[in-house]
């Protein structure tokens, strides 16, 4: 990619500290970028650290108890190093996010035109009545019939897909230049889903957003991503662009997502392969690969010692990968 | 493999016609579930001492549908399409407001409290969230017993359970053990383990891999299909992903609002949808594959669900059909009709439709006007 990158991610890990435990490194060595107009995946199942990754780059992450090493560069600023009052005004600016419940994410007592209204005022010094016309005019952007009677409701009046419009609305109010969106469907239902995507979409290629997706469904990333990094117990062990990825997955646990969804456009009938045991049976990078106990292709290598992720275009973190379909592709450099 | 002798099951209601239909066609011999214009409303109130009703919620307004021995049934839909409400309603778990069920030839709705306790033991049902509905407090072995003993099993009970434990691919040691002990994957095989205890012939499965992650939900669907093969079981899987029901299911009813609105053999679905909700709801499932991405139609839906409490007029799908039509669709409410063998759609421009004559608006089937679900103007 040539292009300059707005944000980079370097050797981030983030560990949670409680006395009397152990301590959990949720993120273990994470770097990723992402440049204007550019949308990347962080992909994996529940408790890989994908959503820890994108609280540590906003800066959400309490201060007691978690330690955060790493560097975050936003367009050339340091983040972590940022006190608290210039990370709050880029915040809402230049940063914005999206989660997966809005009814955990809006204020159940606030009518949704003053939470929109807010960000207008604080950030870009509107005026009540221009932030008002401004708020109206973004929720019909994000798909909300009747603006004006919306801005007065409050969330519960809201129905589900609404409530995630409007706090997309929020999101985009000060037209954010880095964009994360953790989870952003997930929550609603398949049709609400397309609508929200498609309403992402139109923001990266109109405004030049870079956004960050953290979702668990590969369909999604297949449509939307243009690099993905599948994240296991809280590293990277595969990175590609999209088209490679899903014709050439080469790490076992991408290999077996893909092979364990079922895929409405293959001839049913063929039996799922699952991936054996669960989340929870993982060994700590420190001593071997972290998937090794429920790896199909598992070799003495595995342990002890923890592979690198390796590869310019296409990262992997694996001794024993699959083996590529399409070694001729491979070979001739697009 | 263990196949159980249970005899709990000796005075079951199984009789002479208790051959399964591999073919899952469902259409010959007697439907070991059957389902005739089934309402349930739930009435609103208002008012602290007179409460008057002043509407009703049409969760399941009107449904018909058979479910053959040994076979599949999936019922898709949307949040809010009332696909809970109907698996509840068929096991009495909801009391219906109108409509028969009737299992095995016997009419659910009209069983005594007691003679309905003992229909229950052959329809069971598998539950969403496998945290929620295990008590805490109870360990597995208390979780599988508890049926056998409410039904007065007469074999030796601990055996059964670790039979079970087995049969959902547990080891026997898990018996000792709570529910917040085990992973998500196992606690749904503890719900499944539960629900087979009994033997029953029916299984309803609420969304039953949809609070697992991903690499698992595959182990337990192919749990599901094993035990349907050994046990002969019969599903009615309820569930909101189309790409895991039609994995599953022989054939697959569509609901929106409260009514089926297309119903079909599964593979048929998919190659060729003729309901305009299913066509939308079909090109909104996100496939994981890009070059399929790139090439896919998206047809996006305006709006919101209608609520429940006023369905529109006429077919309840056209504030929202990209296929409306001036004439009929608001006035008339379309039947779930048989177009062809095996295919009920309520559509009153099916044909046309299929035929291509009809095309979404002009907007919605473009592919590079796709913004429709996000009006600028």
């Amino acid at each position: 990619m040539t292009r300059e990158s707005l944000l980079d991610v370097e050797d981030l890990s983030v560990v949670f500290r409680q006395r009397g435990r152990a301590d959990v490194r949720a993120v273990d060595g994470v770097s990723f970028s992402v440049s204007p107009g550019e949308t990347i995946g962080l992909v994996g199942e529940s408790g890989c650290g994908k959503s820890v990754t994108s609280l540590a780059i906003m800066g959400l992450l309490p201060k007691r108890g978690v330690r955060v090493e790493g560097r975050i560069t936003f367009d050339g600023t340091e983040l972590p190093a940022l006190p608290a009052d210039k990370l709050r005004l880029l915040r809402g600016r230049d940063l914005a996010i999206v989660f997966q419940d809005p009814m955990t994410s809006l204020n159940p007592v606030v009518p949704i035109g003053t939470q929109v209204t807010e960000v207008l005022t604080r950030h870009r010094g509107l005026g009540n009545g221009e932030a008002r016309e401004e708020a109206a005019d973004l929720l019909r952007r994000v798909g909300i019939p009747d603006p004006s009677r919306r801005l007065r409701e409050y969330p519960h009046q809201l129905s589900g897909g609404m409530r995630q419009r409007a706090l997309i609305a929020t999101a985009l109010a000060c037209r954010p230049r880095l964009l994360i969106a953790d989870e952003p469907t997930t929550a609603l239902d398949v049709t609400i889903q397309a609508q929200i995507l498609e309403l992402l979409k139109t923001l990266v290629a109109e405004s030049g957003t870079a956004l960050i997706l953290i979702t668990h469904d590969l369909g999604v990333v297949a449509g939307m991503c243009d690099t993905v990094h599948v994240m296991y117990a809280g590293r990277i062990v595969e990175r590609a662009p999209r088209h490679e990825l899903f014709a050439d997955p080469r790490h076992p646990y991408t290999g077996g997502l893909l092979a364990s969804v079922p895929r409405l456009d293959q001839p049913r009938g063929a039996r799922l392969e699952p991936i054996e045991g669960s989340p929870r049976d993982t060994i700590p990078w420190t001593s071997g690969c972290a998937f090794a106990p429920r790896c199909p292709n598992r070799i003495e290598e595995c342990t002890p010692v923890a592979p690198d992720l390796l590869g310019d275009r296409h990262g992997l973190r694996c001794v024993n990968p699959l083996r590529s379909d399409r070694p001729e592709t491979k070979a001739v450099p697009r | 493999m263990s196949t159980p002798t249970d005899p709990a099951v000796a005075d079951s209601p199984k009789t002479a016609s208790a051959g399964a239909f591999p073919d899952g066609s469902g259409v010959s011999g007697e439907p070991l579930l059957s389902v005739r214009g089934l309402k349930v409303h739930f009435p609103i109130r208002k008012g602290v001492l007179l409460q008057r009703v002043i509407g009703h919620v049409r969760a399941v307004d009107g449904v018909d549908l058979d479910v053959g021995r040994g076979m599949t049934y999936g019922l898709v839909g949307e949040s809010g399409c009332g696909k809970s409400t109907l698996g509840k309603a068929v096991l009495r778990l909801v009391e219906p407001t109108a409509g028969t069920v009737r299992f095995n030839g016997a009419d659910v709705g009209g069983q005594s409290p007691e003679s309905m306790r003992r229909l229950r033991r052959h329809m069971q049902m598998i539950f969403q969230d496998p945290l929620a509905s295990l008590n805490p407090r109870q360990s597995v072995e208390s979780v599988l017993s508890e049926p056998l003993r409410t039904h007065g099993f007469a074999g030796n009970r601990s055996r059964r359970v670790r039979e079970l434990l087995d049969l959902v691919g547990l080891p026997a040691g898990a018996a000792a053990r709570y529910p917040h002990e085990f992973s998500g994957g196992q606690r749904q095989r503890v719900g499944i383990a539960r629900a087979i205890a009994l033997n029953p012939e029916l299984i309803i499965a609420d969304e039953p891999v949809s609070a697992l992650d991903v690499s698992i939900q595959a182990q337990i669907v192919n749990l599901l299909e094993d035990l349907q093969d050994q046990l002969g079981l019969t599903y009615v899987v309820v569930a909101h992903d189309l790409a895991v029901v039609r994995h599953v299911s022989d054939v697959i009813g569509v609901m929106y609002l409260g009514a089926l609105v297309e119903e079909a053999p599964s593979d048929e679905l998919y190659a060729q949808p003729l309901h305009p909700y299913t066509i939308a709801l079909m090109s909104a499932i996100p496939i994981p594959d890009p070059e399929v991405e790139e090439r896919r139609r998206r047809i996006l839906l305006t709006g919101d669900l209608p609520s429940p409490v006023d369905v529109p007029p006429g077919c309840r799908f056209h504030t929202r059909c990209p296929f409306r039509q001036p004439t009929r669709c608001a006035e008339e409410s379309p039947d779930l009709r048989e177009m062809r063998p095996g295919r009920k759609v309520a559509c009153h421009w099916a044909e046309e439709i299929a035929a291509g004559t009809i095309r979404a608006a002009a907007s919605a089937h473009d592919p590079t006007a796709t913004e429709v679900g996000t009006p600028s103007s």
